[in-house]
């Protein structure tokens, strides 16, 4: 007997919970313990009295398994709003970088070149290495991340996405 | 304001919420509590011999009175032993709030003696829980744990108080209900969800009503309302094992229960129907068998209060949020303003009669032996007879399925069982719990030989709140559920599913001041009920019967509902392993 795997697709949450005690663990225990996944997962207190945090989740499954996260993550009682980005509209999604790389002569040009082109900041350097701050989609991260890996890369830290939806309202 | 301590605060919030009974077992880290209770004017504790016992006795208080059940237990191993009840509660829906000690804060953290960090161990058994770090908090925190125990889909919420702040003092005044804004179960469904029912149940030709535990949850209105619609609608109805009561087992409509080990006129009408009513319940694989062959051919209108039970498992093509009792009302009213009558479903029943005639719950009877169906049914008309109000709980396996299938439940709240988690050692002390809260009633628990030791310390607490609880104990002297999944799955390969070292039944129940009964042959079974009966004070009761019975019907794992087992001849012995690998 083998066991099968369903299709997957990326969605990306964005939620709005309280800010208390433990809500994270309530948040990332349900992933672990429904077996969904976590791609990538951020929070940040986002009000001026520090009541509400906003948690944004990367996550993938068949669409009956994404349905089904938005619904368990909605019946949290510290949960105020769940919304799939990816399903409400045009959004706007952006994680940030810092990717450090080593190399002299030659390289060092090269990665600073390519730097430019992914507008990419130097936030740090020595006469070896350089540390970029990279701003964009996972994509474009993960295509600078990838070239840097053929100049040089020591290593990568990485936000996780945060979004927004487009537009004037507020979601 | 006046100040009192944290356990003073907690005292009074369970005063004012009308709590009558705390079931619960003392500890260094709620002594300061057990100190408030003591003599306490109005609630009353029920010590318990086990905190898993307290979990189970509270789950029965509430699924047979409709009121939150209330344990208190210290930290470490007071909360780590309350677990299962807690998981079991969440998995049942069962209203419930546990306190439990914490050490101190100023050692949270320290590995404490008798730490554990019961809120990261029952963050996702609970329905919610809290971790309250001063006593000005403490009154808030109760009064929302309350609420959201029982509000909504009902479920159990912990509440854990370091000892600390059980001591400590802050000013008091009874506080207004303040709620997480986030917290808004919706329990009026939207119009158009009732309309598409309304328009659905009207043009159905072969309708089911589906119905579960959110039935009985959802209160006594609710199962008045849904014998309304059934009646309105002219249409059959089953239930899931959670659900049994809600519509009378005596009702012309009922079908009996469906699923795994439900009737044959029950899977057959959900197999064939084109229209499936679910209300309250949540396809659960016990109930669906083989996914992708349950009720092909029907549209499906799904009613539970909570949204992620909708499209779970199966996709409906109508869903329905809100409270069961809520839901029914608006359709009632909107199919009697519609004028609606009922549709002509001859030919529907007629083909029910068909499935009924082959009288799948029927067993052959031994002569030599007591057949465990046979001494349901005896039980069952015994009570009856007695014209009391009784109340049945079980604990897990064949006995428990003997008894949903073989005893007629008319009323909600009278049939206690654990269904979603399955717990063995839930029945014991569910009886107890329910005849705290109903103390006319007749209590019995349905026991099987090897669940009933899970909890047997109970005896001492019926023994001492003078609780004349029936424990009637089918003794086949197996795990007879699993020894049966061993006999079709595994060649008869018994490992480990035979109840070696018994102990004396009777002997056992008197060391504890009951009274025991052995009911040895076919002959002595109705005269041995009757004595249990008429007894004063609990009674235990060895029942030996067939050995080797296996529960029909039965649809194996990965089966549909059409392939039921309807008796011992269609078993093989063999299974593929897909079969095998379910659940
Ligand atoms: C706590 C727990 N452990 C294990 C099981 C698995 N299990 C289900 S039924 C059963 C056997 C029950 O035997 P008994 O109580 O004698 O009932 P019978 O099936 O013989 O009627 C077991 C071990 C369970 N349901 N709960
Ligand atoms: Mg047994």
């Amino acid at each position: 007997m083998h066991i099968q795997e369903e299709l997957s697709q990326r969605h990306v949450l964005s939620l709005t919970v309280s800010n208390e005690a433990g809500i994270l663990a309530r948040i990332a225990g349900l992933f672990t313990a429904r077996g969904y996944n976590i791609d990538s997962l951020t929070v940040a207190d986002i009000t001026q009295d520090h009541g509400v945090s906003r948690i944004t989740i990367v996550t993938n499954g068949p669409p009956k398994v994404i349905d089904q996260i938005i619904a368990q993550l909605d019946r949290l009682v510290p949960v105020h709003k769940v919304t799939d980005l990816t399903e409400a509209g045009p959004f706007v999604e952006r994680e940030l970088a810092l990717v450090k790389v080593a190399g002299v002569g030659e390289d060092r040009i090269e990665a600073l070149r390519l730097a430019d082109v992914f507008r990419a900041k130097v936030v740090d350097t020595t006469i070896e290495s350089f540390i970029f701050e990279i701003t964009g989609t996972t994509d474009k991260i993960d295509n600078f991340v990838g070239l840097m890996r053929q100049i040089g890369l020591v290593e990568v830290g990485r936000t996780g996405v945060v979004g927004l939806i487009r537009g004037k309202e507020a979601n | 304001m006046a100040e009192k301590s944290g356990a003073d605060i907690l005292v009074q919030c369970l005063v004012d919420l009308g709590v009558e009974v705390v079931f619960g077992y003392p500890g260094g880290a709620v002594l300061p509590i057990y100190d408030a209770l003591y003599n306490h004017p109005t609630i009353k504790h029920v010590l318990v011999r086990h905190e898993q016992g307290a979990t189970h006795m509270a789950e029965g208080y509430a699924r047979s009175t409709g009121k939150p059940g209330v344990v208190l237990v210290t930290s470490g191993p007071g909360a780590t032993n309350a677990v299962t009840g807690i998981t079991d509660a969440l998995m049942d829906s069962i209203p419930m709030v546990v306190i439990t000690g914490q050490v101190p804060t100023q050692l949270i953290g320290t590995d404490a003696f008798q730490e554990a960090d019961t809120i990261g161990i029952t963050r996702h058994c609970s329905k919610h829980n809290y971790l309250v770090k001063t006593p000005g908090k403490l009154a808030e925190v109760i009064h929302e744990a309350f609420h959201i125990a029982t509000t909504g889909r009902p479920g159990p919420v912990v509440v854990d108080i370091p000892k600390n702040v059980q001591i400590a003092t802050a000013p008091y005044a009874r506080p207004e209900l303040k709620v997480h804004a986030s917290y808004r179960p919706q329990t009026k469904a939207d119009a158009a969800g009732i309309e598409s029912a309304v328009e659905m149940l009207a043009a159905a030709e072969r309708p089911v009503f589906y119905t579960g535990g959110g039935v009985i949850n959802s209160g006594p209105q609710a199962s008045a309302l849904l014998r309304e619609l059934v009646a309105l609608t002219g249409a059959p109805v089953t239930s899931t094992l959670m659900g049994l009561g809600a519509y009378p087992a005596s009702g012309d409509a009922w079908l009996g229960m469906l699923g795994m080990h439900g009737t044959y006129e029950a899977n057959w009408a959900m197999n064939q129907a084109d229209l499936i009513l679910c209300v309250g319940a949540r396809f659960d694989d016990r109930v669906t068998g083989r996914l992708d062959a349950f009720a092909p051919n029907s549209r499906k209108i799904h009613i539970d209060i909570d949204r992620s039970s909708i499209n779970k498992i199966v996709d409906v093509d109508v869903a329905i949020v809100a409270d069961v009792g809520s839901a029914l009302d608006d359709i009632i009213a909107l199919w009697k303003q519609r004028n609606h009558q009922k549709a002509d479903l001859t030919e529907w029943w007629s083909r029910i009669a068909g499935w009924r005639a082959r009288k799948s719950l029927d067993y052959a009877e031994s002569g030599t032996e007591i057949m465990p169906q046979r001494a349901i049914a005896d039980l069952y008309s015994a009570t009856k007879a007695t014209g009391k109000d009784v109340i049945i709980t079980t604990e897990v396996g064949q006995h428990q399925m003997w008894a949903a299938q073989h005893f007629g439940f008319d009323a909600p709240n009278k049939w206690l069982t654990s269904g979603g988690l399955g717990t063995m050692g839930y029945g014991f002390p569910a009886a107890i719990g329910a005849q705290m809260g109903n103390p006319d009633s007749i209590a019995i628990c349905i026991a099987g030989d090897a669940s009933v030791q899970m909890n047997i310390q109970e005896l001492g607490t019926a023994t001492q709140y003078r609780l004349p609880v029936k424990l009637f104990i089918l003794n086949n002297e197996y795990m007879g559920m699993v020894r049966q999944w061993q006999e079709l799955t595994y060649e008869s390969r018994y490992s480990n599913s035979y109840s070696d070292s018994l102990p004396d039944f009777v002997k056992l129940g008197e060391a504890y001041g009951w009274t025991g009964i052995r009911i040895e042959e076919p002959k002595d079974l109705e005269a041995g009920i009757r004595r249990m009966l008429e007894t004063d004070g609990p009674v235990i009761v060895d029942c030996r019967v067939a050995r080797m019975s296996n529960c029909f019907p039965m649809i194996p794992s990965g089966a549909a509902h059409t392939e039921m087992l309807l008796d011992p001849s269609q078993v093989e012995g063999v299974m593929s392993d897909e079969a095998k690998a379910l659940v």
